[in-house]
């Protein structure tokens, strides 16, 4: 089986093949273009060039419903059953043809989930309502859906990261079976261990370009995270402050059960900008939510200026000098029905607008600094926040706090889908702000961004921070840490 | 092709200026008011007989506690809420202050007793929608139906004789039209500077275009909520006792389908039923062309069942419009 792809943006020429009967493990940081390769091969996505064939046939136009039809079957991180239904009525949703009117046979029908779940050596009672089940039984579940789909191929995404150690042997054992019995299995997963159990080729993947598909006997630990990080820091990042201040944020065993973040030891400075880097669901961004109040912590202790806080909305937050800006900027960091001046002075009623009546010149000619001072491409204020570009949205949602006058700013992602240009220009307007007195946590899933940028990493994994690494560490040093694989605690 | 071009350019330059961008920015209110305007322009050829000074003020008169009902229901969608139980309210707010005024309750303490009724239940609303975090159409489907049928159960239908001195505030008639008139277009303006000017009519505009963004700017979504349900509960209060100045009895049906005529005039008047997005002047405007298209009717000596037909094409237009341009907009 081949499948290639030309040129889709967030995939550069990938080719990618997979056999009958091997396990294929796809790797590579944090948008790399797993997923979309992914997309492309359930149907998900059209490719913008290049070819795909199943079992030596060209495949013209693959869609969700004819990826099925050819055996393709994906398992996600999150399984994607109905709740509501039971399991073997889940399965029969995915196997029965969609017909109105067609009589349902109900014995046949828990028989048939019975045999399948059994297959693989599942004990799960065909009749109970998937919501009852655990996530890895629901895991189980979607195999079995895709054995009894007959399926050729199938994905894997992460299928491990919310197992435990037991359930994940059942795992591994249920797909060395689908290798044996002729499926091909396409595996992502950030656990480079699993990957040298259970895999038998492995394909980095690196800004959307293949670097090199290895027979896994071949690769150890180390080559596999260099083909991974192995590029060249192409761009310039505005040089650092060295002399350290005093101490803004201070977190010691900061923990919160509900959001899955144990034991966080951390220290930023004014003036110093803290990267915070590791991979999806490391819980970078839920340490974030921690500190500006959204899920308020539950244990260890949180100082703000040698002061001991307890946050608990994202008011109290403000009120405190923390500003947080937030992922996702087109659905959280930008109102984007408003003026780009009602964007930026959202945070700041309560101190531009005693009295709550809104001085509307105040606000205009506030907006227009920031316009100014921060670049911003617009008509004007009165320009809605969903008429520009990624870029300058950024930039309004940096505006907004910054306004708030802040003494730790929060970055969640600052350069996500932004055009290169403004990316540096963000870059300049960051270190700025550390070196006017500003502590700054940066999460950022950019790697050569994290190094640029940052006077100090600490690498988050599984929820709490593994690594303290000094700025300017090798991107090897600092995707080991992510990946799990570096001695704890480096003292920076 | 060159037109093709030429529209493309005149596109990108309507896009920078800041004059088409207001027109662009307010067209639906815009053209409610322009329908209005022409519906207005042919009957003052068609039937003058529409502008006899006396039927008018009492078309006004009747229109003038929708319209303030409509300024909270304004509010509320704004907000990305709705509230389809401010019929039932108003009945009870009705029947509560006549009731007050019956006891001799002078009517400068059964305003305020009225304004209280309607925000309690409200409050009521507000606490189910923003503290349990229900959908307020199911909420206030639930109050909608708890209050009417609890009234009905408590006063059997009867009326309520409301003593002299109630009626037309104890001015004439002429006079006491034009101070309800007059008292409904002063809320209109308070409550279109107040969105405009005050700190809480962003929050409304922020929390209904994205509850989520909001609360990550430091504004609490849930207080929005609650206080916009308060507000158009004090609001039906307020219309209430306007409604029950204007006859020498309380009718305990009275508000019946006042849901539906106040959500048609906001909707019509270009406020989004997604949310963030409207303007008050807008519901004005929208709530006269639905309330003119019945003596409309009249004097162009067509059948009275047109009307709701018509106003149903109406809310639909509006609605058709509304879709069309979120689409062009997402593109």
């Amino acid at each position: 089986m081949t499948k290639s792809f030309g040129a889709v943006r967030a995939l550069k020429g990938v080719s990618f093949d997979l056999r009958p009967g091997e396990v294929h493990a796809l790797l590579g940081e944090n948008g790399a273009g797993k997923s979309t390769l992914i997309k492309v091969v359930t149907g998900a996505h059209q490719p913008d060039g290049g070819t795909i064939e199943i079992g030596g046939c060209q495949v013209a136009h693959l869609t969700p419903a004819s990826a099925h039809e050819l055996g393709i079957s994906c398992i996600y991180q999150q399984p994607a059953l109905f709740p509501a239904l039971t399991v073997a009525e889940n399965i029969a949703l995915r196997l029965e043809p969609a017909t109105v009117g067609r009589r349902v046979n109900w014995p046949e029908r828990r028989a048939r989930a019975q045999k399948l779940l059994l297959r693989i050596g599942a004990a799960i009672d065909a009749d109970t309502e998937v919501r009852r089940l655990s996530m890895p039984e629901q895991q189980l579940v979607e195999i079995a859906c895709a054995l009894g789909a007959g399926a050729r191929i199938v994905i894997m995404d992460e299928p491990t990261a919310s197992l435990t150690q037991k359930e994940q042997h059942l795992l591994f054992s249920v797909v060395r079976d689908l290798r044996a019995s002729g499926v091909g299995v396409i595996y992502i997963s950030h656990r480079l261990e699993e990957i040298f159990a259970l895999a038998d080729r492995v394909t980095v993947l690196r800004d959307g370009e293949s670097v090199g598909t290895n027979k896994v006997d071949d690769m150890n630990e180390a080559s596999l995270i260099k083909l991974m990080v192995g590029r060249e820091v192409s761009q310039l990042y505005p040089p650092g402050d060295a002399a350290p201040r005093e101490v803004v944020l201070s977190l010691k065993n900061l923990g919160c059960a509900a959001s899955g973040v144990r034991n966080v030891t951390l220290n930023v400075r004014a003036g110093e900008i803290v990267g915070l880097a590791g991979l999806v669901g490391a819980g970078r961004t839920e340490l974030a939510r921690i500190l500006f109040g959204l899920t308020p912590a539950d244990e260890g202790e949180l100082l703000l200026n040698g002061q001991r806080l307890t946050i608990n909305s994202p008011p109290e937050a403000v009120a405190h000098g923390i500003a947080y800006v937030p992922e996702d900027r087109r659905r959280h960091g930008v109102i984007l029905e408003m003026p780009i001046a009602a964007n930026i002075t959202l945070a700041i009623h309560q101190r531009l607008f005693p009295g709550a009546w809104l001085r509307l010149g105040a606000e205009r000619q506030l907006a227009l600094d920031y316009i100014r001072d921060l670049d911003i491409k617009a008509y004007g204020p009165e320009a809605p926040g969903g008429a520009l570009s990624g870029g300058n949205q950024q930039k309004i949602a940096l505006a907004r706090w910054l306004a708030t006058k802040p003494k730790l700013l929060i970055l969640d992602e600052p350069t996500q889908g932004v055009d290169v240009g403004a990316k540096s220009e963000i870059h300049k307007i960051i270190r700025h702000l550390a070196k006017e007195g500003l502590a700054v946590l940066m999460i950022s899933s950019d790697l050569p961004e994290v190094l640029g940028m940052s006077d100090r990493i600490a690498v988050m994994r599984g929820g709490t921070i593994t690594a303290l690494l000094p700025g300017g560490s090798l991107a090897h040093d600092v995707m080991a840490a992510a990946l799990g694989q570096a001695e704890k605690g480096v003292a920076a | 092709m060159s037109w093709l071009r030429r529209s493309a350019r005149l596109k990108k330059e309507w896009r920078h200026d800041p004059e088409a961008l207001m027109l662009k920015r307010h067209f639906r209110e815009l053209s409610v008011a322009a329908a209005l305007g022409i519906l207005l322009l042919f009957l003052a050829v068609a039937a003058p007989a529409f502008y006899q000074a006396q039927p008018l003020l009492s078309l006004l008169t009747r229109e003038a506690p929708t319209l303030v009902v409509a300024c909270g229901m304004a509010l509320v969608i704004i907000s990305r809420q709705i509230d389809i139980s401010v019929g039932s309210q108003f009945a009870v707010c009705s029947v509560c202050a006549g009731l007050l005024a019956a006891l001799k309750w002078p009517p400068f303490l059964v305003l305020p007793a009225s304004i209280a009724i309607g925000a309690l239940m409200g409050a009521i609303n507000g606490t189910l929608v923003a503290g349990l975090r229900l959908p307020s159409i199911v909420v206030t489907l639930a109050t909608m139906v708890t209050w009417r049928e609890g009234l009905r159960w408590l006063r059997q239908g009867e009326f309520v004789n409301l003593p002299d001195g109630v009626q037309w505030l104890g001015l004439s008639q002429a006079n006491g039209q034009r101070a309800l008139i007059i008292t409904a277009l002063v809320v209109l303006v308070l409550m279109a500077l107040a969105m405009k000017h005050l700190s809480a009519g962003r929050f409304v505009h922020a929390v209904g275009s994205d509850a989520e963004a909001a609360r990550l700017a430091g504004i609490r979504p849930q207080l929005v909520t609650f206080s916009t349900f308060v507000l158009i509960g004090a609001f039906t209060g307020f219309a209430a006792m306007m409604n029950i100045a204007q006859s020498p009895q309380v009718d305990p049906k009275s508000g019946t389908g006042l849901e539906l005529k106040t959500i048609a005039a906001v909707v019509v008047g270009g406020v989004a039923i997604s949310g963030g997005r409207g303007t008050l002047w807008g519901v004005f405007a929208g709530l006269l062309l639905l309330a003119c298209i019945s003596p409309a009717l009249t004097h162009l000596h067509i059948e009275a069942y047109w009307e709701k037909a018509i106003q149903g094409a109406i809310i639909l237009l509006a609605v058709v419009a509304d879709g069309l341009r979120t689409r062009s907009e997402k593109r």
